[in-house]
């Protein structure tokens, strides 16, 4: 089983160039997305979780800048495409959902002019069809008496309706790739339930794969099929779900889970990852987690250590495997 | 158990050195030789009696056989050379303009001090207090924004003769040129600092001020006060260019400092009678000073903004 | 014998939220009120820790402000350790404010960016004249190494610090005065994962060492269930269940907590039955007649819509609802 990945990004780079030097805010990082998956990538804030995903709709805010690497969509190399076809592919093949749903709509148009905009800046369809098509897709979402409502402002929905418009507004000219920057943080916790729910489920249907940018492991646990941790503009981790969550293996992965607490565990005291992340412009030379690093080696400290496959789509950034790797093949 | 980086914190001049704005300066030729010319004017003006060859204010020295002398010209009566040439009584431009210099720069600092300590004190306490309070004040701030300020000046300026003996108008007329421009002036400082204030009062560092039940004065001056200046500053460097051309205004037109004691825009004026019979040094010199003063200083102001604005690029 | 240090009685809170008198002059607009907190009572007893946990609208931030000072209530009564809080100025009123004190949720916002660390401690102390001179400085030093910083911290300035470094710095204010009650606002919602762990370990640990009393005001249950004692849900301004904390999860009582529960995301992938969240929370300026959760509740009765339902004793504390006066409820 070797398709094509929906999309494929290698080696990827993100600078900031200052007046005191250049940051590297993501630091090759390389992932595929297949057809139909949901990849969930995690990080803290300072990762560059967000960066990813704005680099790959090509909306990376100056002076950031794609430095090295390749975003591939269904093969073709989008990261180096000029800004008029890069507009034609945002929207068309990539939809993006913002964390903001209050910013994220205009709120001089109302829901049906802004949804049959992009409808038919997309898709070429009479005003009437894209009319109809907006409203099924309301419905959809699960705005109720959508016909009538999506002739409101956006400031007449609530904050879980209006994340259910842009979700709308994101699917709406089908795409192949939604990107979803933390679309929950801003809701309450029992709409959250709910719009996981309709983003999981529309996508599903429409065969769209879903990027889901998140600090929240309890939304990746539900939603992701495979997850990504980041540290530091770097790949720590990547596998199913599953396998990620109750047997992660980078020493980061394990600090984080141990540290989330949860409905049903008994310890009195959260395990805690001594230190923070390291910002961009202190980054330690080696594995950037190893100032932090229960199980640090001396290798770590000044070698970096790539990417090892550890079966089943899974691989993960850390010394302590590369020699078990060897190992396995040699031995 | 220490979270923190242990090195020790550079020095105050290196770290001000470093900082944002010192680099933004650096890099802004404009800013630069703005700055420059400023620093200049200013020093010329601060040290005029020890630059000047002349006391352009004490009639005893002036000899009237000296007017009207061109410039780098010997005086066809007495002899004299003036770098800058002579008006119609005989003071040297140069001096004339230094000593003139240091009184607009006086009289434009000292206004630009009162309308900030007005405004800022309005502003803080509509600010905080909110209610019946600001509306008050605010509307006394519309009411005043519909004169133009000369006019106001001018009106400051006919009450305060009517109230000062004739005796003491000369020495207090520097004073009332002050509290004129300064009155004028303080209403963009208070709306300023009034929506900076509404916004840091309701921020939680406040609140937590208010949890421990320090004193709202206490508040406002050490707490509020520090966060809302920033804005303040380049509004104040613009206003002291628009304050010294405002001195200049009034003197000009006859109601600002007198006669003996001129400024920038007394010469100004004077030089205009005399342009058309071909005196055109005692209107130039003068011009020049007024314009390179001013320009300098809008400019500085212009580039502070800007440097002081978030960087969204 | 118990000692109560906070206690609470009928707490209202109204906010006039109507428009200005000239635009419902000529709307003809009724003057519009919201009740941000109703009829709330609970005490919380020294040594422990009390959660109010809640969405947006269960009025949680209004009750910590009225707690510490920050708003008047409408209606009803606070009393601290016996003694009313009337938070006029006099000298009574300054003795109970240095037993108390405030950590705020955010915490780039809560220290001021132009004051020093050591300066914003210290502020407490210069207030309640509890040192001066050199011992003032000795003391925040202490302080600093109290909640994980350096001494060397207090002269530099917040800008200079990572947010949970900041929020240790709020600590350490907090503890200045030595209080005997601290009122935590969201202590944590603003921090990472990892951070978030460090700090709610640090809190128990000077809860342990100092004997400190918490409030603990947060919108996430499972941080709640790892620090507190006894919780109590809010819902539009009513508490509609107060109970020990694990047997909050373990046992819920009111239709509400359920909910909450259900949608929290499970990140043990239990696989565990979840009822769908229905409806969003209705607007607080015309909330729901009777019980103004029944729009949404599953076991929704005729009563529900008349009478709002009283407190009742259960086995883990109370709760209102009106299924503990009638059938029991379903499982």
């Amino acid at each position: 089983m070797n398709a094509t990945p929906l999309l494929s990004v290698r080696d990827l780079v993100v600078e900031f160039p200052t007046r005191r030097g250049t940051l590297r805010a993501i630091d090759k990082v390389s992932f595929d997305i297949a057809e139909g998956e949901v990849l969930g990538m995690v990080g803290e804030s300072g990762a560059g979780k967000s960066l990813i995903g704005a680099a790959i709709i090509g909306l990376l805010e100056p002076p950031g800048r794609i430095a090295g690497g390749e975003i591939r969509l269904r093969g073709e190399r989008i990261d180096t495409l000029a800004a008029e076809p890069m507009r034609r592919i945002r929207g068309k093949r990539i939809g993006m959902v913002f964390q903001d749903p209050l910013t994220s709509l205009n709120p001089l148009y109302t829901v049906a002019e802004q949804l049959i905009e992009t409808i038919r800046t997309h898709i070429s369809c009479s005003e009437r069809e894209a009319r109809e098509r907006a409203v099924a897709l309301l419905d959809r979402v699960g705005i109720p008496a959508a016909a009538r409502r999506i002739n409101d402002y956006p400031h007449h929905f609530s904050g879980g309706m209006r994340q259910r418009v842009v979700i709308a507004l994101a699917l709406a000219a089908e795409p192949d790739l939604v990107i979803a920057d933390e679309p929950t943080t801003a809701l309450d916790v029992s709409v959250q339930a709910q719009i996981i729910d309709v983003l999981k489920e529309i996508c599903a249907e429409r065969g769209a794969s879903v990027m889901l940018i998140t600090h929240d492991m309890g939304v990746i646990a539900e939603t992701a099929d495979r997850v990504a941790v980041l540290y530091a503009g770097r790949l720590a981790e990547i596998g199913p779900v599953r396998d990620v969550i109750q047997n992660a293996e980078h020493p980061y992965t394990r600090g984080l889970m141990g540290s989330i607490p949860t409905l049903t565990q008994t310890e009195t005291r959260l395990v805690q990852i001594p230190g923070s992340m390291p910002r961009l412009d202190a980054i330690p030379p080696g594995c950037a987690f190893n100032p932090r690093c229960p199980q640090v080696m001396d290798r770590c400290r000044s070698d970096r250590p790539g990417l090892v496959q550890r079966g089943g789509r899974r691989e993960v950034s850390c010394w302590l495997y590369e020699a078990a790797e060897k190992e396995a093949r040699h031995g | 158990m220490s979270q923190t980086d242990q090195s020790k914190a550079p020095g105050r001049l290196a770290r001000a050195w470093d900082s944002d704005i010192a680099y933004s300066f650096r890099h802004s030729p404009v800013a630069i030789v703005a700055g420059a010319v400023s620093v200049l004017i200013i020093l010329a003006a601060v040290f005029a009696p020890l630059i000047a060859p002349h006391d352009p204010f004490n009639p005893a020295t002036l000899n009237l056989m000296d007017g009207f002398t061109p410039p780098m010209e010997p005086n066809a009566f007495t002899g004299n050379v003036y770098w800058l040439g002579t008006d119609n009584q005989g003071r040297d431009v140069f001096s004339t303009i230094l000593y003139g210099a240091r009184i607009s720069l006086f009289v434009g600092f000292a206004a630009v001090l009162l309308a900030m300590v007005l405004g800022i004190a309005a502003g803080l306490v509509a600010g905080y207090r909110g209610g019946w309070v600001d509306g008050l004040l605010m509307r006394v701030a519309d009411v005043q924004l519909t004169f133009p300020s000369i006019l106001l000046a001018l009106l400051i300026f006919g009450i305060a003769r009517g109230f000062i003996p004739p005796a003491y108008r000369e020495e207090m007329a520097i004073w009332v040129l002050i509290v004129a421009i300064g009155l004028s002036d303080w209403v963009q400082y208070a709306r300023v600092v009034r929506g900076a204030t509404m916004v840091e009062k309701n921020k939680e560092y406040v609140q937590a001020a208010r949890v421990i039940g320090a004193h709202p004065a206490k508040i406002v001056l050490r707490h509020i006060l520090p966060n809302v200046l920033g804005p303040v500053l380049v509004i104040a460097t613009i206003g002291l260019a628009l304050a010294i051309i405002a001195e200049a205004t009034l003197s000009f037109l006859g109601v600002g400092v007198p006669p003996t004691q001129p400024s920038l825009g007394t010469l100004i004026r004077i030089g205009q009678g005399f342009l058309f019979s071909g005196e055109w040094w005692i209107l130039l010199f003068p011009s020049i000073t007024l314009l390179a003063l001013a320009l300098s200083v809008n400019l500085l102001g212009d580039w502070l903004r800007d440097a002081l604005n978030p960087r969204l690029r | 014998m118990v000692d109560t240090v906070l206690q609470v009685e009928r707490l209202t809170r109204t906010f006039d939220v109507s428009k200005p008198w000239l635009n419902r002059v000529l709307e003809r607009d009724e003057k519009q009120f919201l009740t941000a907190v109703d009829n709330v009572s609970f005490g919380i007893e020294r040594g422990e820790t009390f959660a109010l946990v809640g969405e947006s609208g269960s009025g949680k931030s209004t009750i910590a402000k009225l707690i510490v000072g920050l708003l008047k209530p409408t209606h009803g009564t606070i009393a601290f350790d016996g003694q009313p809080m009337s938070f006029e100025s006099g000298a009574a009123m300054r003795n109970l404010r240095r037993r108390f004190q405030m950590i705020f949720q955010d915490p780039f916002a809560s220290l001021n960016p132009r004051w020093r660390v050591g300066e914003i401690i210290a502020e407490p102390i210069r207030t309640f004249g509890l040192a001066s001179g050199a011992d003032v400085s000795r003391e925040v030093a202490r302080l600093l190494e109290v909640v994980g910083l350096s001494a060397t911290d207090a002269g530099k300035f917040p800008h200079e610090f990572s947010g949970g470094q900041r929020q240790r710095i709020a600590i350490a204010r907090a503890l200045s005065s030595k209080p005997e009650f601290i009122v935590c606002d969201e202590p944590t919602s603003a921090l990472d994962v990892s951070v978030q762990a460090q700090i709610l370990n640090l809190m128990r640990d000077l809860q342990d060492e100092f004997g400190l009393t918490y409030l603990l005001i947060s919108h996430d249950l499972s941080v709640v269930r790892h620090m507190a004692n006894r919780i109590g849900v809010l819902y539009l301004g009513r508490i509609v269940e107060v109970a020990d904390a694990k047997r909050l999860f373990t046992d819920p009582q009111h239709p509400y907590t359920r909910m909450l529960l259900d949608a929290v995301p499970d990140l043990a992938l239990s696989g565990r039955r979840r009822t769908p969240v229905t409806g969003e929370i209705p607007n607080p300026i015309n909330p729901p007649t009777g019980c103004t959760f029944h729009p949404r509740c599953p076991h929704v009765m005729d009563i529900c819509k008349r009478e709002a339902p009283p407190q009742t004793a259960t086995a883990t504390g109370a709760a209102a609802c009106h299924l503990l006066t009638e059938p029991a409820l379903p499982e």
